[in-house]
């Protein structure tokens, strides 16, 4: 058994073990060291909470009952995902977070409940703060939990239980007055707190407290349930930071500082990536959260395309690409879906051997997570010098022979420059069509997760090749190697 | 309806208006090809090539202006083919018809309908019509070439057994089409290449070909709305003459470019700028036909000055390949008025209405302005006046922004204090600085680490586990405090798959990061 200072002591190593975990980040190589520091510091948090004085031994049962089952389920999940399916791990932990800061809201209610309360001013002051406390933790909590839940359900598109696929919907849902309708759920929420820390009754501040979960749990559905498809990035890092807030909401309503603090860096961890991610595309992070894609033209006649799209065949890519000096490969989602980086990585190897200047330009939005390309791109075993941001490279697009596009489409829409009644106007893209020549892999002529039409395939230095693009880049692959 | 292509009667012109390949290519939009004989040889193009490519032989020029109903030619017809030429014909040709007023007359009143060639306005949609461009392709190329023909040594530089070479320092005075060309020519064989240009807008593509940008202290910009440069006022041409001076001390190739359209090109190299070029130096003056750049140049001739420099003043045009894009430029321009099948003359056309010199007896010239400039100069210079003013005002906006900011966080800081209880705001005081250094530490983090980023808050977020612990603890009796004790052990569960799973995929995901 420890003391509560030293207990005290190894919270604050935690925390400054949390924040070299994060700085780690900040290049690949300390990065592998930062994920020490963050498992060493949550090792150290937890065992100093065990083994603190105020731990009473008949705990110790379901504490380690949970936690061995927990550890097994978590493995197991880590384990087995596909690195395509990472948006979707991720999202459905932020739920298990946002679950967990329910629980413990509720379970900080019901010990205050427990005890008798004291009837001095300042304890009654302490109490109201507590109850503030604990309705804002299960609020943002509540909202968390469904809203990871929906987004997980919109990236992982469809589930399969028995023989029957159940698809989920991954349009955005737009209904009329969603904002006023959302607004007056929130105002629900805040009265019935008020009530709820007024009122003696134990049993109506239950109802209010469960009431209230429920509507943010409703908000939370209908918040992610609006935003489209080509937003998911920021929806997942909202909720990221969403969660880290949950947890230091329940940090205040325990008195714990080092939940407060860890869950301040995660949420403003969360904060910057949403705001990195708007930034890429040119969005402001309130037309994200609050709307669906679409309100944000800015009026205009849409742009006519001109031009036709021509098709090319596996053989005339291949030949482009054996007469090309330099090439830039564009991709994107449809890589991911395709798992077509182990052979993209195999032809680009191809390429490097015969002396060709072959790189990968990488959108900040591409993918549905933040840094989704270079994840996939790094598990092909891709080095990560050749991996170039959008800035980096577009300077050098007229001097490149052959840009590849493979399941990109939005991060390459010429329109977003020069269409001012484009949907993404003025969101800065890769500027593919300054190369030479085009190539776009595509299953089919469809519009990309936005929505918008593609003045790029029309392009007369654009040729279009349809088809499955790991299928299509292994036929290449072939006729390279001939 | 039919075409017909006569003989050049210029003996300096050797390109033809028709290869083989537009031949079949006219044949392909429908029209009838008539072709002088002998009408190739000086592009080396057999009247059994035009033969085999479908196109019909005909002896004289009388016959071609006779049967045609459209005249493709290279060179301004002579006043004694113009008699030949019949009323409502239609002539593609090079024209240059700020020059050749009294030409558009005797055209006019022919009434023959003469579309100048030259005169094509610079459009996107026109480019491929654009024979001035395609031609002034070839020029900046072979520019280059002249050069090293009459430059002694390599143009790259290498280090070899035998010793160390310098690479040619080349000069490319006007990036226009033709400059940019010599540009990019030079450039791919090796030489230092710099470019000098009055109009700004185009240092981006200088730098594109691989050249460097020269440029002159003085803010003056000689881009006009019709794609051209203008001329420049005193000040700007001493600036310039300075820098060329300098240049040409050090520079073993100058390739001057510049014309200004409807009159004799500016003199840019005068005769102290040859004097202190090193012996052995090479001009090539591609604006010989309209005057030079070049005081010394002498039109049509290859000359060396007493100090050893040498002269360029005439260019093998490549009248193979010059005529093959000729064609191809005449061909695009046929199909943009309708084929054979749908051919008209449409004066409400951008391109046709100024390109088409005379009509039914009329003569259109000079053509409407059309400015076709990428940059809107005008729009952006009030921006650039006062940089340093607006500088403050932002300073200035955004001191009283943060004033205002800090102080609704001092009231709202000095209201927690005054209500709230002593340890809640020491926890808030903990929350807001970890708030701060969340902020500075996660700006840092590395672009492509954004996914693993995500996965380790997601992993550490799982500290909620600590309240689920702590609740657990508390109780005295697990079992008599059944609702809690369901709660936290729930709590801790999923807390905990959080952690682990959080971690593990971190560590999975990075793994895969190597150089």
């Amino acid at each position: 058994m420890i003391t509560d200072k030293i207990q005290i002591a190894a919270y604050l190593f935690a925390s400054i073990l949390f924040i070299y975990s994060l700085g780690g980040l900040s290049s690949q190589e300390s990065a592998k060291r930062g994920v020490m520091y963050g498992i060493v510091g949550m090792i150290i948090a937890m065992l100093a909470t065990v083994l603190g004085p105020k731990m009473q031994q008949g705990a110790y049962v379901y504490i380690i009952a949970s936690v061995s089952v927990a550890s097994f389920i978590g493995l197991a999940l880590a384990r087995k995902v596909e690195m395509t399916s990472m948006p979707q791990l991720v999202a459905i932990l932020h739920s298990f977070v946002g679950l967990a800061a329910v629980l413990v809201g509720f379970g900080s209610y019901l010990e205050e409940t427990g005890k008798t309360p004291d009837m001095t001013e300042e304890g009654h002051v302490k109490h109201v703060i507590h109850l503030v406390e604990v309705y804002l933790g299960v609020f943002i909590g509540a909202i968390t939990f469904t809203g990871s839940i929906i987004a997980w359900a919109k990236l992982q598109e469809k589930i399969k239980i028995g023989n029957k696929v159940f698809w989920f919907r991954t349009k955005p849902l737009l209904y009329p007055g969603r904002h006023a309708v959302n607004i007056i759920l929130v105002l629900i929420c805040i009265v019935m707190g008020v009530l709820f820390t007024l009122t003696e009754d134990a049993n109506l501040a239950m109802i209010y407290l469960l009431s209230m979960t429920a509507i943010a749990s409703f908000i939370g559905v209908m918040l992610v349930m609006a935003i489209g498809g080509a937003d998911m990035p920021v929806v997942v890092s909202m909720l990221n930071s969403y969660s880290g807030w949950a947890a230091s909401a329940a940090g205040f309503m325990l008195g714990n500082d080092l939940l407060i603090v860890t869950g301040a860096l995660v949420g403003s961890s969360g904060a910057i990536l949403s705001i990195i991610m708007c930034e890429a595309m040119n969005r402001s992070f309130f037309s994200v959260i609050f709307g669906g894609f679409g309100n944000a033209p800015s009026g205009g006649p849409a742009k006519e395309i001109e031009g036709e799209v021509t098709a090319v065949n596996h053989e005339e890519v291949a030949t482009l690409l054996k007469d090309a000096k330099s090439v830039v490969i564009v991709p994107g989602y449809g890589m991911a879906v395709a798992k077509a980086q182990y052979p993209i990585y195999e032809m680009v190897q191809t390429l490097r051997k015969e002396g060709k200047n072959v790189r990968f330009a990488i959108h900040p939005v591409a993918g549905r997570l933040p840094g989704h390309m270079n994840v996939l791109l790094a598990e092909a075993n891709v080095p990560y010098d050749i991996v170039l941001e959008m800035d980096e490279i577009n300077d050098d697009m007229p001097n490149t022979d052959v840009v590849m596009v493979i399941g990109a489409n939005d991060v390459v829409n010429p329109g977003a420059q020069d269409d001012p009644s484009s949907p993404i106007y003025g969101m800065p893209v890769i500027e593919a069509w300054k190369a030479e020549h085009v190539i776009v892999m595509k299953r089919s002529m469809s519009a990309g997760y936005a929505g918008v039409e593609n003045p790029l395939f029309y392009k007369s230095n654009t040729d279009m090749l349809y088809g499955d693009a790991k299928v299509s880049v292994e036929k290449i692959l072939g006729f390279l190697k001939d | 309806m039919k075409v017909g292509i006569p003989c050049e009667i210029s003996p300096n012109e050797l390109r033809v208006a028709a290869t083989p390949k537009t031949i079949k290519r006219l044949q392909k939009q429908g029209f009838e090809v008539f072709i002088q004989r002998n009408a190739g040889n000086k592009a080396n193009f057999s009247d059994k090539d035009f033969e085999e490519a479908g196109a019909k032989l005909v002896d004289t020029a009388a016959e071609i202006y006779g049967l045609s109903d459209i005249v493709l030619k290279v060179k301004e017809p002579a006043v004694e083919e113009v008699a030949l030429m019949r009323e409502g014909l239609v002539l593609l040709s090079y024209l240059w018809p700020a020059q050749n007023q009294e030409l558009l007359k005797v055209l006019a009143d022919k009434k023959v309908n003469a579309v100048a060639m030259d005169a094509i306005p610079r459009i996107s949609r026109a480019q491929k019509m654009d024979v001035l461009s395609s031609m002034a392709n070839i020029a900046g190329y072979r520019s280059v070439i002249e050069a090293s023909f009459y430059f002694g040594r390599f143009l790259n530089g290498q280090i070899t057994a035998a010793g160390k070479v310098e690479p040619a320092k080349v000069l490319v005075i006007g990036a226009g089409v033709a400059g940019l060309a010599a540009i990019g020519a030079a450039n791919s064989l090796g030489a230092i290449v710099r470019a000098f240009d009055t109009r700004k807008e185009v240092a981006e593509q200088i730098q594109s070909m691989g050249a460097s940008f020269l440029t002159v202290e003085i803010e003056e910009d000689g881009a006009t709305s019709s794609g051209y440069s203008k001329e420049m006022s005193k000040e700007f041409i001493e600036a310039e003459m300075k820098l060329f001076l300098e240049q040409a001390a050090e520079v073993d190739i100058i390739i001057t470019t510049a014309q200004i359209p409807g009159r004799s090109a500016p003199k840019l190299i005068l005769d102290y700028h040859v004097a202190a070029m090193k012996p052995g130096s090479v001009i090539v003056d591609l604006a010989a036909s309209t005057g030079g750049n070049c005081v010394l140049t002498k039109n049509g001739e290859v000359h060396t000055t007493e100090n050893g420099v040498v002269i360029v003043g005439k260019l093998n045009l490549l009248p193979n390949q010059a005529s093959q894009l000729y064609g191809n430029n005449l061909c695009h321009l046929l199909d943009d008025m309708g084929k054979a099948e749908n051919f008209n003359i449409n004066m409400e056309d951008a391109i046709v209405s100024r390109a088409m010199v005379t009509h039914n007896g009329n003569i259109n010239w000079p053509p409407a302005p059309l400015p076709v400039s990428a940059t809107p100069k005008p729009a952006e210079k009030p921006v650039l006046e006062d940089p340093k003013i607006k500088e403050e005002r932002i300073a200035k906006k955004q001191a009283t922004a943060m004033i205002f900011r800090l102080l609704i966080i001092g009231a709202f800081l000095g209201l927690i204090g005054q209500f709230a209880p002593a340890d809640f705001v020491q926890h808030f005081t903990v929350f807001v600085l970890a708030v701060f250094i969340g902020w500075q530490v996660i700006w840092n983090v590395s672009h492509s680490l954004h996914t693993p980023l995500m996965a380790v808050t997601n992993a550490i977020s799982g500290i909620i586990v600590v309240g689920g612990l702590i609740q657990l603890g508390n109780l005295v009796d697990p079992l008599a405090n059944l609702p809690i004790t369901i709660l936290a052990t729930i709590a801790i569960l999923v807390a905990s798959i959080n952690i682990v799973g959080g971690f593990v995929v971190t560590h999975r995901m990075l793994k895969m990061f190597k150089k």
